[in-house]
């Protein structure tokens, strides 16, 4: 089919009934690239900086923020992913999940700038396992947090450093991030949670 | 008439009864039967019996009181598993009106006291006839003879020899003790075991044992004794009854000696009719037995030896135990299931529905023929008027119920068959005239 | 991989190596390579596991099984017991079901049971709320085993990215007692449902009943199989096995159907060669076999750790929400 895709707008997320678009392709666009700039100019230029994307959507969105900073500022950021499955709190509620890849760079993480990235803040007990899961990694000299999302309901006294979209949401609500590289398109979407 | 049956049920006063419109087996009619004075006082239509209680047996079979020629009572000496009270009472439950007590208990039935024993609590609890099988050799330790011809006199008249549980594994011992009974009419009752290629056997050496990896208990195992028990049976011109026949090819030897018209005889278990070992596949030890379940094609083969008569009758080897002895992984359960209060039901469901026997032959399978192998006076006779009050009422029609151990007269739970639906009930039985079971339930 | 790969209902226990489908087996593979990237770190224990109980219930002696569950519980943070028959009130008769209702009370929420009755393991998860990990139960199955086996032949034969990848093709020759081993038979399932192509040698008094039933070949020339396998399993072959005739002698057995330098020159250049243990040098396998590059004996042993954290791992995901 010959495609004459609508551009999603912030009523409806197109294809995806019943859910609300809240951010368009190019609006994570721009988002990341804010980051991107944000991360430059916090680290004095990226020095010794160390993305590392938390499975599965923070793995593809630290590979685009690598890939900004590389565009902004000539100098390739060292970019990996950590999984923080096995940190995780919660083992006794919820079904075992498979283990993801965790890949640091060669240079490692000792006294670098580590920047994790995730595609949503929620409850912050993902930061949380993701800084236990890091400790075993090395010592890294500062460890900061991208998220595209922050959508609020912290249980932990954690805050994002650099934040595509603050998106203050309902508890039961769902937030989706969709992916080129996982979903096969970009877009953040809003639901009811039991749909 | 009535040689063993000197003591009296109940208040010692045998009732007088009316049976209405029962379909009598094996007469191909429907008929009214009177009882009076622990006989058969007439069978006919629109019979009269002023005074007689009314039983209305519109729809029931008339069968002759079933007789079981293995059942584990056993008292003395494992009384929590269970009595000879608790037993014949779900013998009773299940239409016998007379049972052959094992004699494994505890000492073992291997001298005329413990027969004799067995024989006064069967009178005394008064459900059923109880007719002690003796040991063959002394504890059931097949070394020694036990002292057969003491229990063949006793009181308890033992005409039945057995080491069931163990196989009298001495070929000249055997020998023997088939020589030793023909003095008084006796019969050797074999539990074919090899012992050498069934040490640590747990279930039938076949492909559902192979996968749960646990011991085969080859069918040869089974085979080889019975040919050879049929040699010597027939070297001495003597008696030999298999017992549990559980396997095809015992099948085909025992249709070859009766062929050659040794006496040899042979029952079989409801359980080895019905269920096969892939039962075993959730190790549950309910479905742990000796001889073990076997398969498909051994089942068919046993249902149709038992039609054919090549197996002579069905017998429970009702094996109760207590509740301990098979909540444990497979290898340290005990052998054994109950069978009592099932076994009409299970042969209905495995020889009647399936067209392989009719009443009659059911009459004939579980009445006349353990009755004439196991020397039992006064039972397993037809229907007629001057036999023995001994007959029971079955309801074929009855819709089909799942099995509740926990409601069965036996102290022991280990039916294989719980949650299974079955046909049928058995709604009375008449021992010498006097009701023990009546709408399904034992009369006191 | 999302939602549940192994749903807390369906898998709670692992008893025997038939429950697994292929992409449970391989997610099971899966999670223990990534896990052999955490142990070769300098810090290697995972807080997963932390306020659970793991018991480790062996009413057969077998240190090397026990530590290796041990190993494998701690690392992930567990508490472990364990729980040896000898000198317990098992010695003293205590029945296999009341040892699992005084495991309840413990609040176990993993049991690990080495037994020498067949089905002892499917039993107990009758019995106990926890999940129950066959660690051999007679000779019947011991379905970790046959994991680390698998993981280790992946680990050696498979592509450089072994993820999401079975055995397909993978030519194992299973050398011994199978009539009595739990090794053979969990390895047989296992490896049939990872595509590989299994062959059982042993002489035919120690070959299963209906072994033709089984998703397997059977042979009994040794030679004849070497030559096309992969892979070499042997089995460890107990003396006792003489004195009940399966075989005349033990210097016969080894020679037909032992592994030595000369078996070995016979096998494919890349071929490996693996033993469960313990071994029983200059019987089932010798000397120069077993020290040889090509077996993978010592890997084996490390591979076990890594495979029983992921077994753990994965059962008790969601134990709570189970329970």
């Amino acid at each position: 089919m010959c495609a004459m895709r609508p551009e999603p707008g912030h009523e409806q997320g197109a294809g995806h009934p019943g859910w609300k678009a809240v951010l368009t392709p190019e609006e994570i666009r721009r988002a990341l690239s804010r980051v991107a700039h944000e991360i430059l100019e916090r680290t004095h230029g990226g020095e010794g900086i160390v993305l590392l994307g938390i499975p599965t959507r923070g793995v593809p969105l630290a590979r685009r923020l690598a890939a900004r900073i590389a565009e902004f500022e000539g100098t390739s950021a060292p970019y990996g992913s950590l999984d923080v499955t096995m940190h995780r709190d919660d083992l006794r509620l919820r079904p075992a999940r498979a283990l993801q890849r965790t890949e640091v760079p060669s240079g490692g993480v000792d006294g670098k700038t580590v920047v994790l990235v995730d595609d949503v803040l929620f409850s912050g007990r993902t930061i949380r396992a993701a800084l236990d899961a890091l400790n075993d990694l090395g010592r890294p000299r500062a460890v900061q947090l991208a998220v595209l999302v922050d959508r609020g309901h912290r249980e932990l006294p954690i805050r994002a450093d650099y934040v595509g979209k603050n998106l203050p949401t309902a508890y039961r609500e769902v937030v989706r991030v969709l992916l080129e590289e996982t979903d096969g398109e970009d877009s953040v979407l809003l639901g009811e949670r039991d749909r | 008439m009535n040689g063993a049956g000197t003591a009296r049920n109940g208040d010692g006063m045998a009732e007088e009864w009316l049976i209405k419109g029962a379909r009598i087996a094996g007469a191909d009619r429907v008929a009214d039967i009177r009882l009076a004075g622990g006989v058969i006082t007439g069978v006919g239509e629109d019979l009269s019996a002023p005074g007689a209680r009314v039983l209305d047996a519109a729809g029931l079979v008339a069968l002759p009181g079933l007789v079981d020629l293995h059942t584990h009572l056993r008292e003395p000496g494992r009384e929590d598993a269970e009595t000879v009270e608790t037993g014949t009472r779900g013998a009773a439950l299940g239409g016998f009106t007379a049972v052959h007590a094992m004699a494994n208990t505890e000492p073992a039935a291997d001298t005329a006291g413990v027969v004799e024993q067995v024989w006064r609590l069967g009178q005394q609890a008064g459900y059923c006839d109880v007719r002690p099988v003796g040991a063959v050799t002394v504890g059931l330790g097949g070394r020694q003879l036990a002292e057969l011809g003491a229990m063949a006199d006793s009181a308890a008249r033992v005409r039945v020899f057995s080491d069931d549980g163990n196989c009298v594994a001495d070929p000249l011992l055997m020998l023997r003790a088939l020589e030793y009974v023909k003095a008084f009419d006796g019969v050797i009752a074999q539990h074919a075991q090899e012992p050498r290629l069934t040490e640590g056997a747990q279930l039938n050496e076949g492909e559902v044992a192979s996968r749960l990896g646990l011991a085969g208990w080859p069918a040869a195992a089974e085979e080889a004794i019975i040919a050879r028990d049929c040699l010597l049976a027939a070297h001495v011109g003597s008696a030999l009854h298999v017992c549990h026949v559980s396997t095809a090819g015992s099948v085909e030897i025992i249709r070859w000696a009766k062929s050659k018209g040794w006496q040899v005889t042979a029952e079989v278990t409801p359980h080895h009719l019905l269920l096969t070992d892939d039962l075993a596949a959730g190790y549950d030890p309910v479905f742990k037995v000796n001889p073990p379940l076997r398969t498909h094609a051994d089942v068919a083969a046993l249902r149709a030896a038992l039609a054919d008569g090549t197996i002579d009758c069905v017998a429970t080897d009702h094996a109760p135990h207590p509740v301990e002895a098979k909540e444990t992984e497979w290898a340290a359960a005990a052998n054994g299931m109950t069978g009592l209060e099932t076994a009409l039901r299970v042969v209905h469901l495995a020889m009647v529905d399936t067209g392989l026997l009719d009443w009659a032959g059911v009459a004939d399978r579980m009445s006349a023929r353990p009755a004439a192998i196991g020397r039992v006076p006064g039972h397993g006779q037809p229907l007629r008027p001057g036999g023995p009050a001994n007959l029971t009422l079955y309801d074929p029609a009855a819709p089909a119920e799942a099995v509740d151990p926990a409601a069965h007269a036996s102290k022991s739970r280990n039916s294989p068959f719980a949650g299974m639906a079955l046909p049928g009930q058995v709604h009375a039985t008449f021992l010498r005239g006097t009701a023990t079971v009546l709408d399904g339930k034992v009369t006191r | 991989m999302t939602g549940s790969p192994m749903p807390a209902g369906r898998h709670r226990h692992l008893i025997s190596a038939a429950d697994l489908s292929r992409d449970e087996a391989v997610l099971i593979l899966d999670t223990a390579a990534e896990l052999a990237s955490v142990a070769g770190r300098p810090i290697r224990k995972l807080p997963t596991l932390r306020g659970m109980t793991v018991v480790n219930l062996f009413f057969e002696d077998s240190t090397r099984t026990r530590t290796s569950f041990e190993a494998a519980a701690k690392r992930l943070s567990a508490d472990v017991i364990n729980f040896s028959a000898r000198g317990s009130s098992v010695a003293k008769g205590e029945s296999l079901k009341d040892t699992a209702l005084t495991l309840e009370a413990m609040g176990a929420d993993a049991v690990v049971v080495r037994h020498s009755a067949s089905g002892a393991a499917h039993r107990l998860a009758g019995w106990v709320t926890g999940s129950v990990v066959n660690a051999g139960d007679g000779t019947h199955e011991h379905p970790t085993q046959a994991l680390l086996d698998a993981f280790t032949m992946r680990q050696r034969l498979g592509a450089p990215d072994q993820r999401g990848g079975g055995l397909d093709g993978v030519r194992v020759t299973i050398v011994g007692d199978v009539l009595h081993s739990r090794v053979a038979r969990s390895n047989v399932l296992l490896l049939a449902t990872l595509g590989a192509e299994v062959t059982l040698v042993a002489p035919p008094t120690l070959m299963p009943y209906a072994v033709e039933t089984w998703p397997c070949k059977a042979s009994y020339d040794f030679d004849a199989e070497l030559r096309k396998s992969d892979v070499v399993m042997m089995l460890r072959v107990q003396q006792e096995r003489m004195t009940a005739a399966y075989f005349p002698s033990i210097r016969e057995y080894s020679r037909r159907y032992g592994l030595d330098a000369g078996r070995m020159a016979l096998l494919p250049e890349h071929a490996i060669v693996m033993h469960p243990g313990p071994m029983n040098r200059g019987v089932e396998i010798a000397a120069e076999v077993a020290d040889s590059p090509r077996s993978t004996i010592v890997a084996q042993v490390s591979n076990g750790v890594i495979v029983r954290m992921a077994v753990l791992y994965l059962l008790l995901g969601g134990a709570a929400a189970a329970a």
